[in-house]
């Protein structure tokens, strides 16, 4: 059946292809594309915070994190037939929507996301096909397992599919 | 306030009244500058879980244009104005006089982007002042800062402090409009107060209401 999974905030989720994922609304949030090509199999996880170490309470929602979503995006596919050394990633998101003249940490929230999803891409060894990161623009963004096109749709350039 | 799922409908009418207060400020002053009636609505408070924001606020595709007051001192959190790109275009323009203004551009027109903070700084202004009488709190917000996007783009920055402690926000959602008896449709304006979870304590027992922990 050909239908589009709604990829959450701080959440994580598998399609195989007809299926398509979509999440939107990403600001300083990352969207992360695993997927296999040849089992045209994907994961998408929408990513709030750079590292699970930042979490002041117990309960963990693994997805919300940049760690631990790739880590569960691996193993998840995994166990779906895909193999490790196959995997592929697009990442999109990590804005800086407003410009603040402060130094906060939480204004510069968006390329610290980014910078932790590309590092635990690098030690998993999964190469970055494509990345539209940074700037401050929101993207809504589409994945096709079937030929793992990306589309990213901003509120000014309109719609690229990369 | 480390889990926000054990706040009661005591504490949620507490904030509900504050952003009543606060609204109705807002509205007076807004109402104040257009020389227009401005209404206001109930104010709803809700416990939303992040999966769920985007269709809370609105659905994913709304584009707004949005001003962000970052709140220092007893009660920090994030305050938002937003009014959706339509409106704001409308009457940002009409303020400052320029007929085809499109806010959406980037980057933002600059005399439209100072009218739209000089805005959002009075009315958000309003509100934090009349929050500030009513618990004897300091607050202290920041300059203001403007965006032009899609809504749970703009949200998202003003959850990284909540995401930290769990995956529901704590929002105060106000909504005042243009009252209008002809078919045109009146201007929206809508306020999200996101307290962080640990300003909550700060705030209830200003008012003298116990938290169980």
């Amino acid at each position: 059946m050909n239908k589009v999974i709604k990829v959450g905030m701080a959440d994580l989720q598998f399609a195989s292809a007809p299926s398509m994922l979509r999440t939107s609304g990403l600001g300083s949030c990352v969207g992360i594309i695993l997927y296999d090509e040849r089992m045209k199999t994907a994961g998408m996880a929408h990513i709030m915070l750079p590292d699970s170490s930042m979490a002041r309470n117990g309960i963990l929602n693994r997805a919300k994190y940049a760690d631990t979503a790739i880590a569960d995006l691996i193993e998840e596919l995994q166990k779906k037939g895909a193999s490790k050394f196959r995997l592929k990633a697009k990442i999109a998101g990590g804005a800086q929507m407003f410009q603040f003249a402060s130094n906060n940490e939480a204004v510069r929230i968006g390329p610290r996301n980014v910078s932790a999803v590309k590092e635990h891409l690098r030690s998993e060894k999964i190469p970055v096909i494509y990345e539209d990161t940074g700037g401050s623009s929101g993207r809504t963004i589409e994945f096709n397992p079937l030929d793992g096109v990306l589309e990213i749709r901003t509120v000014n350039k309109g719609v690229v599919h990369v | 306030m480390k889990d926000l799922r054990k706040l009661k409908h005591e504490h949620l009418d507490i904030l509900k009244e504050i952003g009543n207060i606060g609204a109705a400020h807002a509205a007076t002053s807004l109402s104040q500058m257009l020389n227009k009636t401005i209404d206001m609505q109930v104010p709803a408070v809700n416990l939303i879980p992040f999966s769920e924001l985007s269709e809370a606020l609105g659905g994913e595709e709304v584009v707004v244009a949005a001003v962000l007051l970052r709140l220092e001192g007893e009660v920090p959190g994030n305050m938002f104005f937003m009014i959706p790109l339509e409106d704001a275009n409308h009457l940002i323009g009409s303020l400052i006089m320029e007929k085809d203004l499109n806010l959406a551009e980037h980057p933002m027109h600059e005399m439209g982007a100072s009218a739209l903070s000089e805005l959002g700084n009075i009315l958000a202004g309003s509100y934090l002042s009349a929050l500030s009488d009513f618990t004897k709190l300091n607050l202290f917000p920041s300059p203001p800062a403007v965006a032009c996007d899609m809504t749970m783009a703009v949200l998202s920055f003003g959850l990284v402090e909540t995401a930290q402690y769990g995956d529901v926000a704590i929002v105060v959602d106000t909504r005042i409009h243009e009252e209008s008896n002809v078919a045109k449709s009146p201007v929206k304006g809508y306020f999200f107060l996101l307290p962080d979870p640990e300003s909550l304590d700060t705030l209830f027992s200003s008012l003298g209401i116990q938290v169980d922990e």
